[in-house]
């Protein structure tokens, strides 16, 4: 039934000293659709790639306000990401009630990961099955930070998550270096590409599957932003002229196979494969 | 044992008092029935070891801030080096009257605070504005909890260049004015105050400002039963807090000699 | 391992017929695969360093930090899983912030160290808990100076001059028992510190990695704080010369 004596709970280490469960958790968040996250000296942005599960039914929810100045998009399971980022929606505001300041979004990402922590630790709980990507600014600038179901948090100048994100990745790695002297346009660009990279061959990116989240000054596509550039959250027509800006893929990069990957990014499966590289023990079989 | 027959199984007497031992309104059974909420828990009825007024006001280059070295017990100078002055981080100083151990109390409730949030190790720290936020909704949970801290607090502060004050008390009221007095300093010095402050707190240099609280605490001592002629001042600028040693107020009795009851009496 | 496959190796709460516990001992493991952190306790203070290695070149310089506060005067670094040792930061600081309020005066380490190791301990004693997957460094200087522990997974707190944890430890405790530490002052603990970090740090195998150095002590006026920039890049220019003169010779 299992694949090793190891990972039926959170409460078994494998000699190896690793956490299958913790592990599987993370590969929940590769389940989800892509989401991309990049930022400049001024802006942050998040890109997110939506799902429908047919003609008749809407596109899923990708990206969530947490407060003025904060913002997450998701990857893996939509309800545990619910129940987090209604907990972080509690801390930004109880920072705002206690002390009337805007959560410090370091702290507010710390904070969650705190709380994934525990759920690794004990039985009878499972991992959160949801990783995010977080946007916000604060006196000292934009911010990105990741987080993820095994309870670490770390602040990027670019990631992406969810299924096929080593393709975006590699984009980004390729590019982080300009991204800090974007404007608002050319960032948000350079996120189209890193995850149009993420889409399956005959799929593209469209204004009814893509999310684009934004925190920092209103840019030239943009009317009524207040001055302090609180998170907003654009789908439909208003993202029309974003995809427009974007490269044809075949012109950009001819010499770009998909699947090269740099080589410690060696595991970068398709969907519901498992996990590469699981050396330990395998003692069911 | 009650030796009536007749009485047994009946009340006792002195439940219905068959003796007319007490007038009508009186007697247990007619008597008022027993407030059961005057054996409810108590809390904080009145303050026991007391500061008088704190003054504050802004000026040129931030904030200034006065309290004298007295803590009484009623109407005893029981204490007359209290420092009723406490600065919170390094842009922050916090004044408190009423009850002395309250205050203790919300000092160190800062200081855990001021601790928490150096622990963090970022860039973030708690400003003037932050610190009077949390002190409004502390006073206000406990007047709630009808069990309040008895203090009327001021707090003042200078960050990213701008002057920050403001009042809170026991209620959790709180307002912000470009001068602040708490206790009988609000009756008293508050009109000496805001004719030399408000208004001009953007030209008023630290001298004058330090004249003028000097002045004002002279006043207080004098007027002020509860006040004592030693005080200290903070200031908040740029530089960041700066508690000064204690100041004495001179002051001259002359004037009393021929007032009844307090010279010599020569009748 | 004999142990694998044995069924008792699946619980903290179950002994192998040798009395061991092997979850903590797995555990242990876990420690073992992670970047190394070493601690030195000498003359005038305490200093605390990590070889925070970088997963991705995407991540931001300096922003996530590995060495934590857990007091105004007491340092915490864990090897290991980091997401444990947040973990153990934060019942250090309840722990701090606990005994101050009821003594009024700062937590002396040795209590702390001592609270924190019946907490991890307690983590070894049930099936539906797992042991804490990491090693944790305390450094402080309090009332009785400069003081330094190593919290291990079973639950033990000892007491150390130097400490090191994680992958290159054992090196890296050669290394700092080469050194009189009693005799070293803070600001040569920290060029020491650089120059164990360097040279356990294996540059054919490991990815690259960014050295985090904090200390607390008399010239902290008894505050942990991390390093003055300048004071790091030289530690780090002069371990890189100092590794280099050695590969050469």
């Amino acid at each position: 039934m299992f694949r090793n004596t190891y990972d039926s709970d959170n409460t078994v280490f494998s000699p190896q000293g690793r956490l299958h469960q913790v592990e599987y958790a993370l590969e929940a968040v590769k389940q989800g659709s892509a989401a991309v996250g990049l930022r400049s000296k001024t802006h942050s942005v998040l890109l997110a790639l939506k799902r429908s599960s047919g003609e008749l039914a809407s596109y899923q929810q990708k990206m969530y306000r947490i407060d003025d100045h904060v913002g997450i998009a998701i990857a893996g399971l939509t309800s545990d990401a619910r129940v987090l980022s209604n907990f972080m929606r509690q801390q930004a505001m109880s920072s705002r009630m206690v002390f009337n300041r805007p959560i410090p979004v370091n702290r507010l990402v710390s904070t969650v990961a705190d709380k994934a922590q525990v759920n690794t630790q004990e039985y009878g709980r499972r991992p959160y099955g949801v990783g995010f990507l977080v946007i916000g600014q604060d006196k000292s600038g934009p911010h990105l930070y990741e987080f993820s179901p095994s309870g670490n948090s770390y602040e990027y100048y670019a990631m992406s998550i969810g299924a096929r994100s080593q393709s975006a990745k590699t984009y980004l790695e390729k590019h982080y270096e300009s991204f800090a002297d974007c404007n608002l346009e050319e960032l948000i660009k350079h996120g189209l590409h890193a995850l149009r990279e993420t889409l399956q061959q005959d799929k593209e990116l469209t204004i009814n599957n893509t999310s684009i989240g934004i925190i920092g000054p209103a840019g030239v596509h943009e009317k009524d932003v207040p001055p302090e550039g609180p998170f907003r959250l654009l789908e439909g027509e208003t993202i029309d002229v974003y995809l427009k800006s974007m490269v044809p893929k075949r012109s950009e990069e001819p010499s770009r196979p998909a699947t090269t990957a740099p080589a410690e990014a060696a595991a970068a499966p398709p969907p519901a494969a498992p996990a590469a590289g699981d050396e330990d023990v395998q003692m069911a079989e | 044992m009650d030796h009536f027959p007749t009485n047994w199984g009946r009340p006792r007497n002195d439940a219905y008092d068959a003796y007319n031992t007490y007038p009508l309104h009186q007697r247990p059974s007619n008597a008022p029935t027993h407030d059961k909420f005057a054996d409810a828990v108590q809390r904080t009825q009145q303050p026991i070891v007391t500061g008088t007024s704190v003054l504050a006001i802004m000026y040129k280059d931030g904030i200034m801030m006065a309290a004298d070295n007295l803590a009484s017990y009623g109407s005893l100078a029981r204490f007359k080096s209290i420092q009723r002055l406490h600065a919170v981080g390094s842009n922050t100083v916090l004044g408190a009257s009423g009850d002395m151990s309250d205050f203790q109390h919300i000092q160190s409730l800062l200081d855990a605070l001021v601790t928490e949030e150096f622990t963090h190790q970022d860039a973030n720290t708690l400003g003037p504005a932050e610190i009077h936020e949390y002190l409004a909704r502390v006073m206000y949970a406990r007047r709630s909890k009808m069990n309040p801290l008895w203090n009327a607090l001021l707090v003042g502060g200078f960050k990213d260049g701008k002057r920050f004050l403001a009042y809170v008390d026991l209620l959790g009221v709180t307002y912000t004015a470009p001068s602040l007095a708490t206790g009988y300093g609000a009756h008293i010095a508050i009109p000496l105050l805001r004719q030399a402050v408000d208004g001009r707190q953007d030209t008023l240099t630290e001298e004058e400002a330090r004249k003028l609280l000097h002045d004002c605490m002279r006043v207080l001592f004098y007027r002020d039963a509860r006040s004592l002629d030693k005080y200290q001042v903070a200031t908040v600028t740029d530089a960041g807090v700066d508690i000064s040693d204690t100041i004495k107020i001179d002051t001259t009795w002359d004037f009393a000699e021929g007032i009844r009851g307090y010279g010599a009496q020569t009748q | 391992m004999t142990s694998i496959g044995t069924g008792y190796d699946l619980s903290a709460s179950t002994y192998s017929p040798d009395g061991r516990i092997f979850q903590v001992e797995y555990a242990n493991k876990a420690v073992e695969n992670s970047g190394t952190a070493i601690g030195l306790r000498v003359k005038d203070g305490v200093v605390l360093a990590v070889e925070k290695l970088i997963h991705s070149k995407l991540l931001v310089p300096e922003a996530n930090r590995r060495i934590q506060t857990v007091d105004r005067h007491v340092g915490l670094v864990s090897a290991g899983l980091l997401a444990d040792g947040r973990n153990l930061a934060n019942r250090s600081r309840d722990e701090a912030s606990g005994y101050k309020d009821t003594y009024r005066q700062p937590i002396p380490l040795k209590f702390l160290a001592d609270r924190l190791g019946m907490y991890v301990q307690t983590y070894t004693l049930y099936s539906s808990v797992r042991p804490f997957g990491c090693s944790t460094i305390l450094g402080a200087c309090d009332k009785t100076g400069p003081t330094l522990y190593i919290i291990e997974p079973s639950g033990v707190a000892y007491g150390y001059h130097g400490a090191a944890v994680g992958k290159g430890r054992q090196l890296a405790k050669t290394e700092l028992e080469k050194i009189k530490l009693s005799e070293l002052t803070m600001r040569e603990a920290v060029m020491e510190a650089a120059r164990i970090i360097h040279l356990v740090h294996d540059d054919q195998k490991e990815k690259d990695f960014e050295l985090e150095i904090t200390w607390v002590g008399e010239e902290t006026k008894g505050v942990h704080l991390p390093v003055p920039k300048d004071l790091l890049e030289e530690a780090s220019r002069r371990a890189k010369a100092a590794l280099e003169e050695e590969i050469e010779s």
